[in-house]
């Protein structure tokens, strides 16, 4: 049949029902037409493709991720994600605040290890003043960003086991990020974007009795992940949704700056703890693990162990931890102990002017970089001399990240769409900032 | 600070006459390939500022030739209402500063490109086809402070919304520009 036949057809059609006459036959449709399609769609030739929408609001894009797909059938052939949906201007915010308060926005970026945030924003700040913090206050800071690693990492297992299809693992890995909550709680009085690194220390001194409650804790961890261990990663299921899906190289993780677990999937033993070491990581024994394969599996895998390395950093943390001060001892810097404010007029002075005004801070700008759960998180900071930064910026590693979607996705099938998103482990507060 | 890994007591003695030789080696090489350059030194960290029409031949040496394997970030500085902002002999300062962080994995080594870019012209080449992970960042930088990577494959907003008039962090983009609108009110814009 050719177009001008149904097109006379249609026009014959039109004018019968114009007039009011007689009962209507529609078109006949046949088995034949139906199943090869002849006539009844559009040409459908090879090559039309269709581009959906997977998210803002799905449940495994880790918040508000939106991903433009372009399918044939079930193919993925481009993925381009679209973000923003959670953009706060928290960098905006930053150069408003003093840079007593900073800790408190850059801590809700990622809001699941906050402490690499708070840590990356208050070295900046220390190196601008060239002031250096307490021995004690540096080993209490590298325990609390490898306990936040550990929740970061046990958060991964929860939500990429439920995304993948082991549901169960949602509750698994929730129960043991929750001890390592406690921890939190105990140490820093808050469970999440807790605000306990500051610039010159940290917030408080651990409380009594803190070594056993947190080697409880690394015992409770290490057994949970021993089971997750057990329970994934021989699991025929499991393998047939991880292994070989979602493949980067290495050359394409560091043309696209990705880094962390990613880049470290693909065989590139790359972490900012032993490459460049910030905080006494490099009085600690630990290894970086890291495997070849860069696929779904291998990103699991990599985080499965790295939370056993943290367990390991947190051990010696405790059993080397060092006395003294948890804070600098200057007034114009970190506020007094609370008993002095009562009794001293200047203590009381300064801790009006350090929370009304806050320190300045000399004019000048330098970028830190550390090792977050997610990569490389980095601090741009520029100073004026005065108590605010002009230009605060955090390089966050999931922002970096979500660009490997496209290599990892291109030529994926939909399911397995899902599978890539959650072994990129976006936290999105990081990438919209 | 004792946990910068990049910073080395300042060995120069003061009696050295005529410029100061250049501590980093790489930095060395770019003031050397691209007369103009400035070097200094900031908190320990080498930082070269160069000419925002030669970017793309500094990225491309540095990818090619020095093993600078990754470009950790781009960032734009607004300086419109910095008054003792940081200067440096021989750069001639403008609004806008573009700073790119260089990462060099092999020689485990790093490098900041500044470019000064003003106000009445705010382009500048785009790194997206020597580095393609300048892509967000650089549509970030466009959406926040306007500046225009020329050669960007998609150069549209990132973060704000499609059609937001304005960039936010810009200085003179002040915060609570739009007002908060309650339920009922009239649309801001």
């Amino acid at each position: 049949m050719s177009d001008m036949t149904h097109a006379s057809e249609r026009e014959e059609t039109r004018l019968e029902r114009q007039t009011d006459e007689g009962a209507q036959q529609l078109r006949p449709i046949t088995r034949e037409m139906v199943i090869a399609g002849g006539g009844m769609w559009p040409q459908d030739d090879l090559g039309d493709t269709m581009i959906i929408n997977m998210g803002p609001q799905h449940p495994s894009t880790h918040g508000v991720l939106r991903l433009m797909m372009e399918l044939d059938g079930e193919d993925v052939l481009r993925i381009k994600p679209v973000i923003g949906y959670l953009h706060t201007g928290m960098e905006k915010t930053g150069e408003e605040l003093t840079y007593v308060q900073g800790t408190t926005n850059v801590t809700r970026m990622d809001y699941a290890s906050n402490f690499a945030n708070e840590l990356v924003y208050s070295l900046a700040v220390e190196r601008l003043l060239d002031v250096d913090v307490p021995e004690r206050a540096r080993w209490i800071r590298m325990m609390m960003c490898e306990l936040s690693r550990m929740a970061s990492h046990l958060l991964f297992q929860a939500t990429n086991g439920m995304d993948i299809g082991a549901v169960s693992m949602m509750l698994y890995g929730w129960r043991e990020r929750e001890e390592v909550l406690r921890i939190f709680e105990f140490i820093t009085g808050l469970r999440m974007n807790c605000n306990y690194i500051r610039p010159g220390g940290v917030a408080a001194d651990l409380p009594d009795g803190w070594q056993q409650r947190i080697l409880d804790a690394c015992d409770t961890v290490c057994a949970g992940v021993a089971e997750y261990d057990e329970l994934l990663s021989q699991n025929p299921i499991w393998l047939e949704r991880t292994v070989g899906i979602g493949v980067i190289t290495t050359e394409e993780c560091l043309e696209r700056s990705i880094t962390g677990p990613i880049l470290r999937s693909t065989g590139f033993p790359w972490d900012l703890r032993k490459a460049q070491p910030y905080l006494p990581y490099d009085e600690v024994d630990f290894d970086v693990i890291y495997t070849s394969n860069g696929d779904v599996y291998d990103r699991y895998r990599i985080r499965l162990y790295e939370i056993l390395e943290s367990a390991k950093i947190v051990r010696q943390c405790v059993e080397k931890m060092p006395d003294g001060d948890f804070r600098v001892q200057d007034k114009k810097l970190t506020p007094p102990p609370r008993a002095r404010i009562d009794e001293s007029m200047e203590a009381l002075i300064h801790h009006f002017k350090l929370f009304t005004e806050g320190f300045k801070v000399p004019a000048g700008e330098t970028y830190v970089a550390i090792e977050s759960p997610r990569g490389e998180i980095g601090c741009y900071m520029v100073s004026d001399g005065s108590g605010k930064p002009v230009r605060m910026h955090i390089r966050g590693p999931s922002f970096y990240n979500l660009q490997s979607i496209d290599p990892m996705g291109s030529d994926s099938l939909v399911a397995d769409a899902v599978a890539i998103v959650s072994s990129i482990d976006p936290i999105m507060g990081e990438v919209d900032r | 600070m004792a946990d910068d890994p990049a910073r080395e007591p300042d060995h120069e003695s003061a009696e050295t006459e005529g410029p100061a030789p250049i501590a980093d080696e790489v930095a060395a090489v770019v003031v050397e390939r691209f007369p103009g350059s400035v070097f200094a030194e900031s908190h320990g960290q080498p930082v070269v500022y160069v000419d925002r029409s030669v970017v793309v031949e500094v990225a491309r040496m540095l990818r090619d030739d020095e093993q600078f394997t990754m470009l950790v970030d781009t960032v734009v500085v607004d300086h419109l209402l910095d008054g003792t902002r940081l200067r440096v002999d021989g750069v001639e300062p403008e609004r806008f500063e573009v700073v790119m962080n260089f990462l060099s994995h092999a020689r485990n080594r790093r490098l900041r490109i500044v470019c000064q870019v003003p106000e009445s012209d705010p382009t500048i080449a785009s790194l997206v086809p020597v580095y393609p992970g300048a892509n967000f960042p650089e549509r970030e930088s466009y959406d926040l402070f306007g500046i225009t990577f020329e050669g960007h494959p998609d150069m549209t907003r990132i973060l704000m919304p499609d059609d937001w008039h304005g960039f936010p962090l810009r200085k003179d983009d002040a915060a609570a520009r739009v007002p908060v609108t309650f339920k009922g009110d009239p649309s801001p814009r």
